[in-house]
């Protein structure tokens, strides 16, 4: 597919990453540019083709000058920024903010089917995170296995909503949506119905697919043989907008 | 319709009243009813009244520790403080109605010359008390709706931002972000469809100055929001109350009603070009709808949670369209703002923070209530003068302010002039006005925990560190705080703390460590004492 060309109305910028030079459309995330430049900045509610969430706080960058961080995924870049996206403050937030998701629900990874394969795994082994200080919740909750094809176990759930934002932006199903508050926030299926019992589900799949861990699986897959595919997805929205 | 057609029609309403002499005023707000004040009403109008003495339900006064307040008024008198009766109970009413003109009743009287009214400077509350508030006319008579036709009629909607910008007013649901760089951001916007958005949601535990106001004056809100909307180039606006304020959302609702049948709500008010419509929107009482971008989500029909800021409401706010969003305290400064002029208003207060502000007084005081003070006013003045201090011969600790995005200070804190920057120095803020006062005999260790158990619950669950932080300190001072803590727990909640508001998406989760951050800057003696407690 030949590249389009940027509108005209939109302005290229100069700014640094981590002390480097690019320049990017100013309309542009940083974590867009930083993707584009193979900067690997965390993220795990982020998801090329989904519209912005801002909620795992995982791509939070320190801006030169300001006390205040960023997210990489809800900011778009400007002439001048000197970005900073891996510095030891941060190296600490996000280790900690990793740890909290550890804690929260029962991430037992030695018994999951996403083992090996789980975006919160792979980036707590990228933080060095081999042990959790705070204490594990300990709740149990529901697995749904209600649907003939996929299963969803909210104890592995991290409440990115990617399954939520793929099915009503990508799907139009609309199927998924959360309810509760706080930690108890879940993740439900029409209106809190059994997923199976689903009147808009199509069984797409796609949820399953973007779903960074073993929460959303394939029915009948065993430890560590659920694999995601992801790249349908850029490819839908970059059709859709015709670009 | 022009400024003296304005003057004419108070006059008119004031005349179809000449014949009363006294006003017995019964608060009819929220707190006297619920002490009783309905059966007081239903008394004293029973009661037979002549033409020259009218019966009259008002809101709220003020000490509402002393409900229900009944206000005996001379007409003639304004600017005397009226006979003020405290507790007042249905029998009590022959006695009432018998001495208007005479004699007091002595033994229901509640003095009006100690400090708790005398120091107060009354802008918010001007009619607070005084005016009906479910009576258009009455509203009119006291000088309402002036300010909105000078604005109309005499003014281009720069000029209006341009006297706001001028008073130095700042916004009263907690920021403090200067309204006249808000309003001229959105006036600035081009030309389309805009909103504003009166935010009466009002969540935090021991805060009802908002309520108060909608209670008692809702017209004024109606009037500081249509001068709003012009100022800005709206022509719809949205009340966002709560439901549990059911007096108040009837309150406005009436008020709603009453203007446009007036026409000074509805297509070109006042016979001028401006068109302008209120709806009113309930929320069901979750803390975080307070916060704007989560209040515009509920507004539209979603769930209630915030979204990553900018963009700002003010460039794409309700359905993506500029919006203008206020609190009810900010929107109450509006009108006296137009018609005293900018420069009036800017001589009230400090340096940096202008005009007056409310606040409730709760917790160990002796006169729980409202007050309206200048802004600069000392926490001394407020709690042991205007406040009337500690009851029961116990001695002050500390003082809450901003609720749970606030934090406690200690006696020595006691004469610092109350103000935006002053509180934010110290490691509270001045939030939207709640100030709960504690003795000697709380326990600092368990305020914190209170507050984070509350920001805990109502935490809406979309971001990590707000939603598993807050869980997480709370288990921390849990334990601190049954003494079963040790030195790690105490390093992992400043740790902790110090994430949550580094990297919380909106103002909730940011501000959730204050009253821990706080407490262990003021006491941090009683965590320690926990901890040796836990240790033997
Ligand atoms: C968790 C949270 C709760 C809030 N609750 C309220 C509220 O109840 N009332 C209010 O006016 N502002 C509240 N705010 C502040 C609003 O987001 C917004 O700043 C304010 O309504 C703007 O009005 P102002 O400029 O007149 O202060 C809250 C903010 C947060 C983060
Ligand atoms: S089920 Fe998966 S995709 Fe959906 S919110 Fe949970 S972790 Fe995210
Ligand atoms: S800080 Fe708390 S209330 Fe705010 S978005 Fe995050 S989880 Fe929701
Ligand atoms: S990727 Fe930016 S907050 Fe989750």
């Amino acid at each position: 597919m030949p590249i389009p060309a940027p509108p005209t109305n939109v302005r290229v910028v100069t700014f640094q990453i981590d002390g480097r030079d690019y320049s990017a459309r100013e309309d542009e995330t940083i974590i867009e540019v930083a993707r584009e430049n193979g900067i690997p900045i965390p993220s795990l509610c982020y998801l090329e083709g989904l519209s912005t969430w801002g909620a795992c706080r995982l791509c939070l960058v320190e801006l030169a000058g300001s006390p205040r961080l960023v997210a990489a995924c809800a900011t778009q870049v400007a002439e001048g920024l000197q970005i900073y996206t891996d510095t030891p403050r941060l190296q600490r937030y996000r280790r900690t903010i990793l740890e909290l998701l550890f804690a929260e629900r029962n991430h037992v990874c030695s018994v999951c089917v996403s083992n090996g394969h789980c975006e919160l795994q792979a980036l707590a082994q990228r933080y060095g995170l081999d042990h959790v200080r705070v204490p594990y919740r300990h709740v149990a909750y529901e697995v749904d296995a209600s649907h003939e094809m996929f299963r969803v176990d909210h104890n592995r759930c991290i409440l990115c909503t990617r399954c939520v934002r793929v099915c009503d932006e990508v799907e139009g199903a609309h199927t998924w949506d959360v309810m509760g508050r706080g930690s108890d926030c879940r993740v439900i299926t029409d209106m809190n119905r059994p997923w199976g019992a689903s009147d808009t589900c199509t069984s797409c799949g796609k949820c399953v697919q973007v779903c960074p861990t073993g929460a959303l699986v394939k029915q009948g897959t065993s430890v560590g043989e659920m694999t995601k595919d992801l790249h349908f997805l850029p490819y839908i929205t970059r059709r859709r907008h015709n670009r | 319709m022009h400024l003296d057609d304005m003057f004419e029609r108070a006059e008119e309403y004031r005349a179809e009243s000449a014949g009363v002499e006294h006003e017995v005023r019964v608060c009819m707000a929220a707190s006297c009813q619920s002490s009783g004040a309905q059966p007081v009403f239903a008394a004293l109008s029973e009661g037979g009244q002549g033409d020259a003495c009218r019966v009259k339900a008002v809101g709220c006064m003020g000490l509402c520790s002393a409900g229900p307040l009944v206000a005996v008024a001379e007409v003639a008198a304004p600017n005397e403080a009226p006979v003020l009766y405290r507790d007042v109970r249905a029998a009590d009413a022959p006695d009432i109605l018998a001495s208007v003109g005479r004699q007091p009743v002595e033994r229901l009287r509640c003095p009006t010359d100690q400090p708790f009214f005398t120091r107060q400077q009354r802008i918010v509350l001007a009619n607070a008390g005084i005016i009906d508030p479910d009576s258009f006319k009455g509203y009119v008579a006291a000088g309402g709706y002036f300010a909105l036709i000078q604005a109309l009629t005499e003014m281009t909607p720069a000029e209006v931002v341009q006297e706001v910008t001028k008073s130095g007013l700042r916004g009263r649901g907690g920021g403090g972000y200067p309204t006249g760089l808000k309003w001229s951001t959105v006036a600035k916007m081009p030309p389309g469809q805009k909103y504003v958005i009166c935010n009466a949601d009002e969540g935090d535990p021991g805060a009802f100055m908002d309520r108060a106001v909608l209670e008692s004056d809702p017209h004024r809100i109606l009037e500081g929001m249509a001068i709003a909307a012009y100022a800005v180039g709206a022509n719809k606006g949205y009340v966002y109350v709560r439901a549990e304020y059911p007096l108040a959302v009837e309150r406005i609702a009436t008020a709603i009603r009453k203007a446009k049948r007036a026409g000074f709500m509805g297509n070109r008010i006042a016979e001028t070009q401006f068109s302008f419509d209120v709806e009113i929107r309930l929320g069901a009482g979750a803390f975080v709808c307070g916060e704007e971008t989560a209040l515009m989500a509920s507004i539209e029909g979603l769930r209630g949670q915030p979204r990553p800021r900018p963009p700002y409401p003010a460039q794409a706010g309700l359905w993506g369209y500029p919006t203008l969003i206020n609190n009810v305290e900010t929107y109450a400064n509006i009108a006296p703002i137009i018609r005293e002029g900018g420069d009036w208003f800017a001589d009230i207060g400090t340096e940096r923070s202008k005009g007056t502000k409310v606040f409730a007084l709760a917790g160990t005081i002796r006169n729980t209530g409202l007050i309206e003070v200048p802004m600069g006013t000392t926490l001394r003045d407020i709690i042991e003068v205007i406040g009337g201090g500690i009851p029961g011969g116990k001695a002050f600790k500390a003082v809450q302010t901003g609720g749970p995005s606030g934090g406690c200070l200690p006696a020595a804190m006691l004469d610092i002039p109350v103000d935006y920057d002053s509180l934010r120095e110290l490691g509270t803020i001045m939030g939207s006005g709640g100030m709960i006062i504690m003795d000697e005999t709380s326990s600092m260790v368990d305020v914190a925990r209170y507050f984070m158990e509350f920001c805990m619950s109502e935490s809406c669950g979309k971001c990590v560190p707000c939603r598993a932080g807050t869980l997480q300190m709370h288990g921390l001072l849990d334990k601190i705080a049954k003494a079963r803590g040790s030195a790690q727990d105490l390093a992992l909640l400043e740790e902790l703390c110090d994430m949550v508001q580094a990297t919380s998406l909106c103002g909730l989760g940011q501000t959730a460590p204050n009253p821990v951050l706080s407490t262990l800057r003021y006491f941090r003696e009683e965590y320690e004492e926990r901890l040796a407690a836990a240790q033997v």
